[in-house]
């Protein structure tokens, strides 16, 4: 039990030596080396608890479990190289690792101190030269981790890990030397906004509620739903407690005894490691009654999402922990009035909340140092799609799309040329290649027609359609529309409707101006965020990309092949050998042709689903 | 994804009517209950049939329209079985633009399967899901819950379905 703020500083040294031979200090005892294996979704999706378990066998085998520890951590970022292993005190990064790397690893490194070569990560862009360390990957260097800067680096499941790393220290110094107006203006001159999406400020959302009084909650949004983007997910898999300690701090600025985290049911790993840390804090007095025996009692509670996008919304999501059907409602009142079960209440961002913590103990201006004159801080993105280094990042707000995409993302794979990068999920926007240079901050993406969101950023090549894209979106948005409202739950039919006319190839010019206009009504006219923005990824690419509708509309082509109904299916004779594969592959019987000759695709047979196209050697076939 | 309702025909035990009504009854009264109680019973069931949520609704004392309205709101509630193969592509931006539209359009055609439903012998059953977070093995697809990434041509969709055959 943690009972004052001493007790907390000898926790933290007791614990040091932990973890000291991963932060480059000296470490005492038995232990050699520290393995850490990525226990997040993405190296568990390709395998890291299969691994985990062959090093334990292993190591027991060769009888030196005493000299390893092995810490499953939460994700070290960079995803698609899947399962990452750190060996530590030499930092060496291996990558796609299995379970039949393991014995040599554990011989050759753990034993006999050599390096295995062959599997230490070679950049996967430029000379693809090895690299000794996770910290000089390109992938990195450009990077600044704030909130996820114990991601990667500590055992999620254990407190003392995160108490080594001055856990907890934050919410001991708000509760033993500030008042809560100095919290607040702490935050305020910090400059924190929102991190999930809008980009209110937060201390302001604070002082709204403190100033009202009676029960209060602290609510965290953790129903990251934006496709494409696992931000949050890797902070709670990674550094559950941050999140914690930063909710008891918002509970003493706004006098609130109560949190609930509502999260995602997609996210067991998440899920898992936030009842251990829960339990855990509780365990260790800080959260419960009498936190550090200054009288004040703070604890949290989790609620399950059950799968519904406009859930992210804030009233929508208090009105699924009440256990409604998850609709919105108008605002005002807001939240910081008549929130959770109509009390006054606070809802923050993962991604929000992990910053706090740091801006207590390192002050208002250290933060504010970083990113623009009004977007302060760093920002984390999910880097998908199109994209050599898919993965996490974290980068200065007031980065350029060209560092985040060229520098840290290795570019565009496979020599194709860049299109666009995709921010704020359905509800953002496309950005055009010409504007790779606008530095990433909320003022920016909204001025270029795309939002902040919160944080999704994919890349787009040469072979992405836009037309396309936008019905993704828009699919999305009327599938998930909670239908309260009719212009998001009609409005965005319609929209999809006309879409799908102009990719089938029946679209007319009228019909591009109609949706522009329908655009309009729907962001005016909608009750909640969702529908407000729902349009922004039609409209951005109207904008920027009104050619590629056009091509569709009047010359009935899809100009980057994906579009179906606006294709055909046609064999180049001077590249076809006359194998006759794709004659035996394809399912309609619509291509003839006898061996060693040039064979033909019946057009009207085809039914374009591809099989020839994958199966050819040659590349003979092609989507014109 | 729009909910279909099931045409594989209802089997549920006495055993599981019994659970059901014992979860009806721990939860009676409590405010907002309806969202838990029909968490557990798809634990019980694996899915919600109509079934049950009569039973539900009588339980609770609501009308059947809103446990229906609650149950198809979520997307995590199955109004559907899982087949005895349960196959869910990842729809999510990162895999879509990496073709996963093909893939879900390739196992729905190989299987005579929609999207969101069961096949009638409640042998297969698909399903579009939502961003599953592997974005970086882009495109992926789960095959009762073995996660399938970095697919790059159509015939490794087949060949991995026939593993399940």
């Amino acid at each position: 039990m943690i009972q004052s703020i001493a007790q907390l500083e000898k926790a933290k040294l007791d614990n040091q030596n932990e973890i000291a031979m991963r932060v480059g200090g000296a470490s005492e005892g038995k232990v050699r080396h520290h393995v850490l294996i990525c226990g997040g979704t993405g190296c568990t999706s390709s395998g890291s608890t299969k691994l985990y378990n062959k090093l334990v066998e292993v190591l027991d085998e060769k009888g030196i479990s005493d000299e390893i520890k092995i810490v499953t951590t939460g994700c070290f970022g960079l995803c698609a190289l899947g399962p990452i292993m750190i060996v530590y005190p030499e930092g060496t990064f291996y990558s796609m690792v299995t379970p039949e790397d393991v014995p040599e690893i554990v011989e050759s490194h753990l034993i006999g101190g050599k390096l295995v070569e062959r599997l230490q990560f070679h950049e996967l862009s430029g000379d693809h030269h090895l690299v000794n360390s996770l910290a000089e990957t390109t992938f990195y260097k450009k990077q600044h981790r704030v909130a996820l800067h114990n991601c990667g680096l500590i055992d999620p499941e254990d407190i003392n890990e995160y108490l080594a790393r001055d856990g907890y220290a934050a919410l001991g110094k708000v509760l033993t030397s500030m008042t809560r107006e100095e919290v607040v203006q702490c935050l305020l001159d910090s400059g924190l906004k929102g991190r999930g999406g809008a980009g209110f400020p937060t201390g302001l959302k604070w002082k709204f509620a403190m100033g009202s009084t009676g029960k209060k909650y602290v609510c965290c949004n953790a129903d990251e739903g934006d496709p494409g983007a696992f931000m949050d997910r890797s902070i709670l898999e990674g550094d559950p407690h941050s999140v914690l300690e930063a909710m008891a701090i918002a509970g003493y600025a706004i006098g609130s005894d109560e949190g609930y985290i509502y999260v995602r049911a997609e996210y067991p790993i998440a899920i898992q490691r936030l009842t251990i840390a829960i339990n855990q804090a509780r365990e260790e007095g800080l959260l419960g009654e009498n936190i550090f025996g200054t009288g004040f009692n703070f604890d949290i509670k989790l609620r399950f999402g059950a799968g519904a996008f406009v859930c992210g919304e804030e009233t929508a999501l208090m009105t699924s922990i009440e256990g409604n059907r998850g609709e919105p409602r108008p605002r005002p009142p807001f939240p910081a009035v008549k929130g959770l079960f109509g009390k006054p209440t606070i809802l923050n961002n993962v991604e929000t909340y992990a910053n706090i913590p740091q801006i207590i103990l390192k002050g208002a201006e250290w933060f504010a140092s970083m990113g623009t004159e009004k977007s302060k801080g760093t920002k984390v993105f999910a880097l998908g799609g199109k994209i050599t280094n898919t993965g996490l990042v974290e980068v200065p707000m007031g980065t350029t799309l060209r560092e985040v995409i060229e520098e840290i993302g290795g570019g565009i794979p496979n020599g194709k040329k860049f299109k666009a990068a995709q921010t704020g999920g359905p509800s953002g926007g496309c950005i055009p290649a010409s504007l790779i240079d606008t530095p990433i901050d909320y003022e920016n993406l909204i001025a270029i027609g795309s939002m902040m969101g919160s944080g999704g950023l994919i890349v787009m090549d040469e072979d992405t359609c836009m037309v396309d894209i936008a019905r993704f979106f828009l699919d999305f948005t009327v599938d998930e529309s909670c239908g309260k409202c009719t212009p998001c739950r009609v409005g965005t039919k319609r929209l999809l409707e006309l879409l799908d006319k102009i990719i089938e190839g029946n679209g007319t010019l009228e019909d591009i101006d109609k949706m522009e206009e329908l655009c309009y009504y729907i962001k005016s006219a909608s009750l909640c965020g969702l529908g407000q923005t729902a349009p922004n990824p039609v409209l951005s690419t109207l904008r920027y990309f009104r050619d590629e509708y056009v091509a569709h509309v009047v010359d009935k082509k899809c100009p980057a092949g994906v579009c179906k109904n606006l294709l055909q299916y046609h064999i180049i004779p001077e590249k076809c050998k006359g194998c006759t594969l794709c004659a035996r592959k394809c399912p309609v019987n619509a291509i003839s042709g006898s061996v060693k000759e040039v064979h033909v695709i019946d057009t009207s047979k085809c039914i374009k689903c591809g099989v020839c196209i994958s199966n050819c050697k040659f590349g003979a076939i092609v989507k014109v | 994804m729009k909910k279909t309702l099931t045409t594989v025909a209802f089997c549920g035990t006495k055993e599981q009517e019994e659970k059901l009504l014992a979860i009806i009854e721990k939860w009676k009264g409590t405010p907002g209950a309806l969202m838990p109680v029909l968490q557990e019973a798809q634990d019980v069931y694996g899915y919600l049939p109509i079934e049950v949520q009569k039973i539900i609704a009588a339980g609770m004392d609501v009308s059947l329209e809103e446990v229906f309205g609650i149950a198809s709101f979520y997307s995590q509630f199955a109004l559907n079985p899982k087949g005895e193969v349960s196959i869910g592509v990842c729809l999510g931006t990162a895999c879509y633009v990496k073709g996963s539209g093909q893939i879900i359009e390739r196992i729905s055609q190989q299987l005579g399967v929609e999207a969101g439903s069961t096949s009638a012998d409640g042998k297969y059953s698909l399903e579009a899901t939502r961003c599953i977070g592997a974005c970086g093995l882009a495109p992926v697809f789960t095959v009762n819950g073995e996660v399938y990434g970095r697919i790059s041509k159509m015939s490794e969709v087949d060949d991995i379905i026939a593993k399940y055959n």
